[in-house]
């Protein structure tokens, strides 16, 4: 029973003594912790190719006004002269040419492959909207509640465990389409703007609390920390302790936290969609396109695999990104 | 003596509430009622044992913690309970070094950063710049000014108590509350720091608020000493009056407890018996009682007050202080009274309180001697 | 003890004769030329470099040394405790007269506890806090006595409790570690480390956590129980002055290096080392001038990667310049004071007598000794 505590001494002592040994080793010029976690994420081949793949996305969702001048071939173009009668599209694999890289799509006949640039931007600005709003509440309230505690923690500690008790399905399901009726009644026209914001708030409201709780503990541990109380004995505000102080010390978790955030807004946008309640059909989406394509997987399976694998490609790379991350961060959690 | 003291402190409490859910269920009486005075530049050592209320005092003087009663007035004026704007101007005169020099420093901040916070906090733009003061600080406390850009990471226990210390000049304050400024580090590195407390001590004349738990290290820096118990003020005194002349039991049983490096063997030490009780219930009378051995039963009974003994610099908190019965023998004594039966009555923790070493030695040894065979009979 | 059994040949021993030949001799702990390696990202750690020495039953060896010395590796490498998949041990442990290095695991398991047991710094960490503290104790005792009923278990723990000085075991055998006080908890630990009788008990820093009036009676109860189980102890140690009050050899490391061996009176009242003496002399003392100043050591501990050439302790050292340029290039081999050569390897562990490793000759040694360090009234 005695062993592990024998063992975490053991480890303890080894461990201090590559921290003694730091100084000797380095120049005169400092290392920051952040850049010791550069220096490690560099080293780490996963993050390398998860990161490369990952700014190839972003730069194909950003360039995607420029992808469609140079293809030549709009979103919304329909290309019905390339349909069978029955709407299908001709050739094979789903009417894959030289003109359409990854075929058309049954009935309307877009082009699957602009649809899809177009829709990456869709998910990753949701995404990462939604990620950065719900850090940004997360990161507030949760500094806050711990920070201050008292009836200021217990409020925010309510309002999380409201948030969570709250079932986001359904919630989703039947507060998109009363908004959406609120604001353009019955028969008017949605535009794709007006949807895309109605997810991301969706996403904020639920989102939000795990970073929060996130922040509140690791804000609660450095709290009683002597560098915060040395602060303070010397006169220092709120916001000096919660920015200067607090804040820097917990950029890691945050940044892991919000790096796996990401992939998981692009699924959920992709789940809302599907179920019908995200987007319109008027903005590409990968959700959309993976619901329209069910009607097709008999009949033309390549409509469902291009986007499939395009999302599964994105959530992949952002979830081993994060976890490099993590790794980068704190080379203690991986041992 | 003429000059008016810096720091005035009378009965500063600090107690706790214990919890259990949202009821309060108890009270730690962490701190009750401390009397003392610091002048300008004169250090005072606080001394006592884990639990005795020294730390809690040191964060009550730097208004960290909220007094619970009494009063600090620091310079004349009255900071028991005042805000931290208007706390602000004193904020420069009064400031702590911390024990811990691993938590003490924000390990994502350079050491220029780090000390230079309180300047910038308090929006003071020192001559030449705030780098240079910096740098100025570093060479103070005997750092590499060319360090500024390093993070906390990269230096040694040492190395680091040193840029605390750097951090708390920073200010120019003229009171040092400094929170067992040496006890985290190696004994080598102890008196390097020491020294360097010492001398910024006698050429800055800065008055100090010494918190220590080892006597001897209090001695090499301290001018005054205060010896506490429980969350009190047993006995107080200049140096030489508590080193050489100590008149409260505790402070001798304290005193002879420390391992001397000049003596060799066993010590003939007083041997208090048990733990410190816990401040969730002291004992009552005198706080001491459960472990003196001494005691009687106006102990029990009255509560000592500190009273000024020698023409008053002196000031000890017993009803038998060494002075007037000086052929007491605490060895002797410790022998024959048994303060196990009258402290299981009283003290909450009576298993903690009442136990006596030598006792438990004589009984235990048929159980001894059980073990032996037993292990013998093991086939292995 | 009941070591009858001969050691089992876990693997073929690179030194067939060698083990043979010891397992007659008095030593009942025996370490030759041990190494500890830790292979780690930033480099391979030296934390111990070719030490040796051995302890008889009865007798206490106090291991002196700063944090990053090696001396707690040495005590968990002797426990079979390091990883093998990250150290390197080499050397020679014996233990009973069995080797420990090179042993399966399954093997040292069994030896440890049984034969040689561990008390920690922090008894509340090394105690599970979920389980009783006596159904700990119970269960270490069932462990190496599987044929024990509950009951005989129950009963020995209680015994070992009240052996150890806790009053009302039977009340404290139900009860969890954060019900007893630090003090108590270091006892409890005590009491579960002799649960079986161990031949050896290593104490690494069991004082450091503890007030002094506590570490008093923990170092009584250490000291009766040797004289009672007739243990071989290794007490390992920053405090040189706890050193002094219990331990019969002192052995004095530095950078994974002994840099002095020898019994209590050489090593505290004529050290040899210069190291040595900056610890004694940087030690505040209740005896002396207490406005001198200390005389630290300059400098920090070295790094156990990078540490420096030649001798270890150059850097710090006020008198490597005397050496001639050897203090930088060659290793001192500890050899006795007053030899000019040194002892082979082989039979440094039996090596009696006080032995030092520095190029210092003995007479420079003495003379320095007399003129800096002695005037300053450390050690009489």
């Amino acid at each position: 029973m005695s062993l592990s505590p024998v063992e975490g001494v053991a480890l303890a002592e080894i461990e201090s003594d590559p921290d003694a040994s730091a100084p000797a080793a380095k120049g005169v010029v400092g290392r920051s912790p952040g850049q010791l976690a550069w220096l490690r994420l560099r080293r780490d081949r996963t993050a390398k190719v998860s990161g490369v793949l990952l700014i190839f996305f972003m730069l194909l969702a950003l360039a995607a006004p420029l992808i469609e001048m140079v293809y030549g071939i709009g979103p919304r173009e329909q290309f019905q002269n390339l349909l069978d009668g029955f709407g299908m599209p001709l050739g094979y694999a789903g009417g894959v040419t030289g003109d359409h890289w990854f075929g058309l799509e049954p009935g309307l006949g877009r082009d699957i492959f602009i649809r899809l640039i177009y829709g990456l931007r869709t998910s990753l600005f949701i995404a990462f909207a939604a990620a950065l709003i719900t850090a940004t509440i997360g990161v507030v309230l949760g500094a806050l509640a711990g920070y201050l505690g008292g009836w200021f923690d217990a409020v925010i500690n309510w309002i999380t465990d409201l948030t969570l008790a709250m079932p986001f399905l359904i919630i989703a399901l039947a507060l998109t389409p009363t908004v959406t009726l609120r604001f353009y009644g019955e028969r008017g026209q949605v535009s794709a703007a007006f949807g895309v914001g109605v997810l991301i708030a969706v996403f904020a409201i639920f989102g939000w609390t795990s970073t929060a709780r996130l922040v509140r503990g690791q804000v609660i541990a450095l709290r009683e920390r002597e560098f915060v109380e040395a602060a303070k004995a010397s006169g220092a505000g709120l916001a000096h302790m919660l920015f200067r102080q607090l804040l820097p010390n917990i950029w890691a978790p945050i940044l892991v936290s919000f790096s796996l955030a990401v992939p998981q807004f692009i699924t959920s946008e992709a789940a809302l969609s599907f179920i019908g309640v995200g987007l319109s059909d008027e903005t590409p989406s990968f959700g959309r396109m993976i619901y329209d394509s069910l009607d097709f997987l008999q009949t033309d399976p390549a409509y469902v695999f291009f986007p499939g694998i395009m999302i599964f490609a994105l959530v992949f790379a952002f979830n081993l990104f994060g976890d490099a991350l993590r790794d980068a961060l704190d080379p203690k959690s991986s041992r | 003596m003429t000059d008016a003291p810096l720091l005035r402190v009378r009965g500063l409490s600090k107690h706790f509430p214990v919890r259990q859910g949202l009821r309060a269920t108890g009270l730690v009486r962490a701190v009750d009622g401390l009397d003392f005075d610091v002048r300008p530049g004169e250090t005072l050592g606080l001394v006592g044992e884990s639990g005795c209320g020294k730390t809690t005092t040191g964060r009550m003087l730097v208004r960290l913690l909220e007094p619970t009663s009494g009063s600090i007035e620091f310079a004349g004026q009255d900071i028991t309970h005042v805000g931290r704007r208007e706390l602000r101007p004193l904020r420069q005169d009064l400031q702590i070094i911390f024990q811990d020099p691993y938590a003490s420093l924000n390990p994502r901040h350079t050491v220029g950063r780090i000390v230079a916070m309180p300047l910038q906090v308090n929006g003071i733009k020192p001559p030449g710049g705030i780098k240079a003061r910096v740098q100025e600080l570093l060479e103070l406390v005997g750092l590499n000014p060319e360090h500024y850009n390093r993070y906390p990471h990269e230096f040694s226990g040492g190395q680091r108590q040193r840029i605390g210390i750097a951090r708390a000049l920073a200010l120019r304050p003229k009171l040092i509350v400094a929170d067992e400024p040496v006890s985290a580090l190696d004994v080598s590195i102890q008196a390097q720091v020491v020294n360097l407390l010492r001398d910024l001590q006698r050429e800055l004349g800065l008055a100090f608020v010494f918190i220590a738990h080892d006597l001897a290290v209090v001695r090499h820096f301290c001018q005054r000493v205060a010896v506490m118990y429980l969350g009190r003020i047993v006995e107080i005194g200049d140096r030489a009056d508590i080193y050489e002349r100590p008149q409260h039991p505790y402070t001798r049983a304290l005193l002879s407890a420390i391992p001397d490096v000049t003596k060799l063997g066993p010590a003939g030490r007083i041997r208090l018996t048990g733990d410190v009780p816990t401040p969730l219930d002291p004992p009552s009378g005198c706080r001491f009682r459960t472990r003196c051995w001494k005691a009687q039963d106006i102990c029990a009974t009255d509560e000592p007050a500190l009273v000024p003994r020698d023409g008053g610099n002196q000031a000890t908190a017993c009803h038998f202080p060494e002075g007037e019965s000086a052929s007491t023998s605490p060895e002797g004594e410790a022998a024959s009274t048994s303060p196990e039966g009258e402290a299981a009555s009283t003290s909450p923790e009576p298993a903690d309180a009442g136990l006596v070493a030598e006792a438990a030695v004589s009984g235990g040894e048929p159980a001894g001697r059980g073990a032996e065979t037993s292990v013998e009979e093991v086939p292995s | 003890m009941d070591s009858s059994d001969p050691a089992p040949s876990g693997k073929p021993d690179d030194h067939p004769t060698v083990p043979a030949q010891r397992a007659n001799e008095d030593a009942y702990l025996r370490v030759s030329d041990l190494r500890v390696r830790f292979d780690t990202e930033d480099g391979v750690v030296r934390a111990v470099d070719g030490v040796s020495f051995a302890v008889e039953r009865g007798r206490t060896l106090g291991i002196v040394g700063e944090s990053g010395s090696g001396k707690s590796v040495t005590s968990l490498a002797i426990l079979g405790l390091h990883d093998p998949k990250r150290t390197t041990i080499t050397g020679e442990i014996s233990v009973g007269g069995r080797q420990v290095v090179g042993l399966a695991d399954e093997e040292v398991r069994r030896l440890r506890g049984r034969d040689m047991a561990m008390i920690f710094q922090d008894p509340l960490s090394a105690l599970h806090p979920y389980y009783t503290v006596g159904r700990q104790i119970a269960e270490a005792y069932r462990v190496h006595h599987p044929k024990a009923s509950r009951r005989a278990a129950r009963q020995r723990a209680i015994d070992m409790l009240d052996r150890v000085g806790i009053p009302q075991p039977a009340r404290r055998f139900d009860q969890y570690p954060h019900e007893f006080s630090g003090g108590m908890r270091q006892r409890a630990m005590i009491a579960m480390s002799l649960v079986n009788d161990p031949a050896l008990l290593i104490a690494d820093e069991p004082t450091t956590a503890l007030d002094v009036t506590v570490q008093a009676q923990i170092l009584d109860l250490l000291a009766d129980l040797q004289a009672e189980f007739h243990s071989a102890i290794i007490l390992i140690t920053h405090d040189l002055g706890v050193v002094g009050q219990v331990a019969d050899e002192v052995l004095v490391m530095y950078g994974g290096r002994a840099v002095e061996r020898g019994s209590v009176e050489q090593v505290l009242r004529a050290p040899q080392h210069p190291y040595t003496w900056g610890l004694l002399s940087s030690v505040p003392s209740l005896h002396g001038d207490a406005d001198a100043d200390l005389l630290p050591i300059r400098g920090n501990p070295p790094s156990l990667i990078n540490l420096p050439p030649g001798c270890a302790f150059h850097p710090r050292c006020r008198y490597a310049d005397r050496t001639g340029g050897r203090s930088q290039s060659e290793v001192p081999a500890l050899r006795p004071v007053d030899a000019a050569d040194a002892t082979d390897a082989a039979g440094l562990a039996e090596a009696t007598g006080h032995l030092v490793a520095c190029h210092l000759g003995a007479a420079e040694r003495a003379a320095l000794y007399a003129e800096d360090i002695a005037s300053v009234g450390v050690a009489r």
